[in-house]
């Protein structure tokens, strides 16, 4: 391997001083560190005393390739030294490099105009967003319309696909991050409670803040991580694929077939599992209760319907609701925006997600102003 | 059993570069075994332009990526230029092999300089002045224009990618070029040029170069040899008239139906000489 090791060494010829390249002066073996160091060392040497002083000996090298030959040209100065000795082929190869050297572009620089016609584009951008949300929106509801005059006609098969898809393969994961939530809690809680002695409590404290609350956030932030994420990725792919645009072509309305639907079944499925979510944390703190504190659980469905009262169920299913809307919503606007290529699949995914669940937790914080006098 | 019609001997001193030696691919779909290749053997020497031909599903892609090791064949040897193709992906494949993938497969997050220069990149030792040279002499060598190379692949055209991917597998100038139907999707006028382009470099930089095509024209105006794929093996490889004489139903749809005849009647006009 060793006497391939690209080289160049200087030596003296009967008509001044030569340089003598040898080994394979490819990309691979250039790119050697060992090798790269000592071939710059005496380019730089030569070139600083003039390349064309030298005689240039190509004539032993075993190969030369492209990015070799590149790198002689550089060193020449983007033009052929005087006296130079070489091979037919290595001269083609030289020739077309030469033919295609560039002079490195001008480095651009930005001015404040367009810094402010950035941020204009910036601006717009966001307009853009909001216009685009806004009338997903109405579509939405003049697709219900739709619906409701002609129920029959619906997309029914997709509705029930959707709804087994972002419902029921939820099913596990929910209960498992609920049953445990709820565990953490009320193990938590304990610790206080029995220091104040207040251990009955414990029932009104998960009670309240499970069912109102952790419940339905924990519901959809999980939704939203899972099935918002696979909305903007399915809507994605169709538009990388040009599925879109073949629903378009044959006249198919993509609010009706493609948002509609996914708004239905996360609409749908998004009560259910909160209250899927809100029993399994109330089981993990029952049983955890039970292990720290001796509150059994025949005295926690006793005291549960007089510690939370019924609307607080109603308004978490309620809000569940508009949070499922909400994610459906904001997957199929990111879906729909994403351009043909993977890049802005994967943008497009990411942002959907993030702003899924920052708008939950806005909402919920609406709904915590709004219903503030309800159920407490 | 197989009769190939013998090829222009090779020089003696070099090895060939691609050696597939009783070749099996077996897949397993929906509980059913479909045998594509059955004892296929098949040696190209260096130099050649092998066109690999066949039906829909005869294996010619698998065959393709069995070569790039990007497969396993089920019994059987794949050697590459003295390696087997398994061991082919290893660092530094670049400077071993080029792949121009059907669709070009361009890295879509990358400008077309940046996926041109990427395998330069990747060495880390050569300054970024010295890489951007080289993709830019690759990127005219392939015919494009200096003003496309900050595009971004989505804003390119089909014949345009194909070029640039082209551009890509040659950036270390590797011996061994593999393509995938390189004129699919291309006009007509595309395809002459992405011929003639490839026929120049080939002869240019002394290019090995293996391409699966369905495309009669290119197939013609570029092979030195056409290897047949039919029946799960190689029936026939030689000269495209050596093949066209050798009597098979698939070799006789094939060149002969009326798109054939048509471009066999290209190959009488021009004869290929290399």
């Amino acid at each position: 391997m060793a006497e391939n090791t690209p080289r160049i060494t200087p030596h003296s010829m009967p008509d001044g001083s030569g340089l003598l390249l040898s080994g394979c002066w490819t990309a691979a073996r250039l790119a050697e560190p060992a090798a790269w160091s000592q071939i710059q060392s005496v380019l730089r040497t030569c070139s600083a005393s003039g390349a064309t002083a030298w005689t240039w000996d190509l004539r032993s090298l075993q190969r030369l390739d492209h990015t070799g030959a590149q790198v002689l040209w550089n060193a020449w100065g983007h033009q052929w030294p005087a006296r130079l000795l070489l091979l037919d082929v290595q001269h083609s190869l030289l020739a077309r490099v030469a033919q295609y050297a560039m002079p490195p572009p001008l480095a651009t620089r930005i001015s404040a105009w367009q810094l402010f016609l950035r941020l204009g584009g910036r601006v717009w951008f966001l307009i853009d967003h909001v216009r685009d949300l806004i009338r997903l929106m109405g579509q939405l509801l003049l697709d219900a319309v739709r619906l409701a005059r002609s129920p029959g006609k619906g997309p029914w098969r997709d509705v029930s696909g959707h709804l087994y898809h972002i419902g029921a393969t939820a099913l596990p994961i929910t209960a498992l991050v609920g049953f445990l939530i709820g565990v953490v809690l009320a193990y938590l809680m304990s610790q206080q409670l029995r220091q104040f002695g207040a251990d009955a409590f414990i029932v009104n404290i998960l009670g309240l803040s499970l069912i109102r609350e952790l419940g339905p956030m924990l519901a959809a932030i999980l939704i939203a991580g899972r099935s918002g994420s696979a909305i903007t990725a399915q809507i994605g792919v169709m538009r990388v694929t040009e599925e879109l645009d073949a629903m378009r072509v044959m006249g198919i309305a993509q609010g009706y077939r493609l948002v509609m639907p996914r708004a239905i079944a996360m609409a749908l499925a998004m009560p259910l599992l909160t209250v899927w979510t809100t029993l399994a944390a109330l089981a993990g703190g029952m049983l955890a209760a039970d292990l720290t504190m001796g509150v059994t659980p025949a005295y926690f469905f006793t005291a549960l319907p007089d510690a939370v009262e019924v609307s607080n169920l109603t308004l978490a299913v309620g809000k569940s609701m508009v949070f499922g809307l909400l994610i459906a919503l904001i997957g199929c606007h990111y879906g729909l925006r994403v351009k043909p290529n993977t890049e802005s699949l994967g943008q497009g995914t990411t942002a959907s997600v993030v702003t899924s669940i920052t708008m939950v937790i806005l909402v919920d914080a609406l709904f915590a102003v709004v219903f503030k006098d309800i159920g407490i | 059993m197989s009769p190939a019609v013998p090829a222009a001997p090779a020089p003696e001193a070099i090895p060939p570069v691609i050696e597939i030696d009783k070749l099996w691919s077996v897949f397993h779909t929906a509980g059913q075994e479909a045998v594509v290749h059955q004892d296929l053997d098949l040696t190209i020497e260096a130099g050649e332009l092998l066109s690999i031909v066949g039906g829909s599903g005869s294996g010619k892609t698998v065959l393709l990526r069995q070569i790039l090791g990007l497969e396993q064949p089920t019994h059987g040897h794949v050697t590459v230029l003295g390696k087997p193709a398994s061991q082919l992906g290893s660092e530094g494949a670049a400077s071993r092999v080029g792949m121009l993938f059907q669709h070009g497969a361009l890295f879509s997050a990358f400008t077309v300089l940046e996926n041109i220069a990427f395998a330069l990149h990747e060495l880390q030792t050569l300054p970024h002045a010295l890489i951007r040279d080289a993709a830019m002499v690759k990127l005219q060598m392939v015919g494009l224009d200096p003003s496309q190379a900050n595009k971004m692949p989505a804003d390119l055209s089909g014949g345009m990618v194909k070029r640039v991917a082209l551009a890509r597998a040659l950036i270390m100038d590797p011996p061994l070029l593999l393509l995938d139907e390189p004129t699919s999707g291309l006009d007509p006028e595309s395809a002459d040029a992405f011929c003639t382009l490839l026929r120049s470099l080939h002869r240019e930089l002394g290019l090995t170069v293996v391409m699966v095509t369905h495309d009669l024209d290119t197939l013609f105006e570029l092979s030195t040899r056409v290897a047949v794929v039919a029946d799960k093996r190689i029936i026939v490889s030689g000269t495209p008239e050596a093949v066209m004489a050798y009597p098979h139903p698939f070799i006789h749809d094939f060149f002969l139906g009326k798109r054939g005849q048509r471009a066999s009647s290209l190959l009488r006009e021009h004869p290929v000489t290399v």
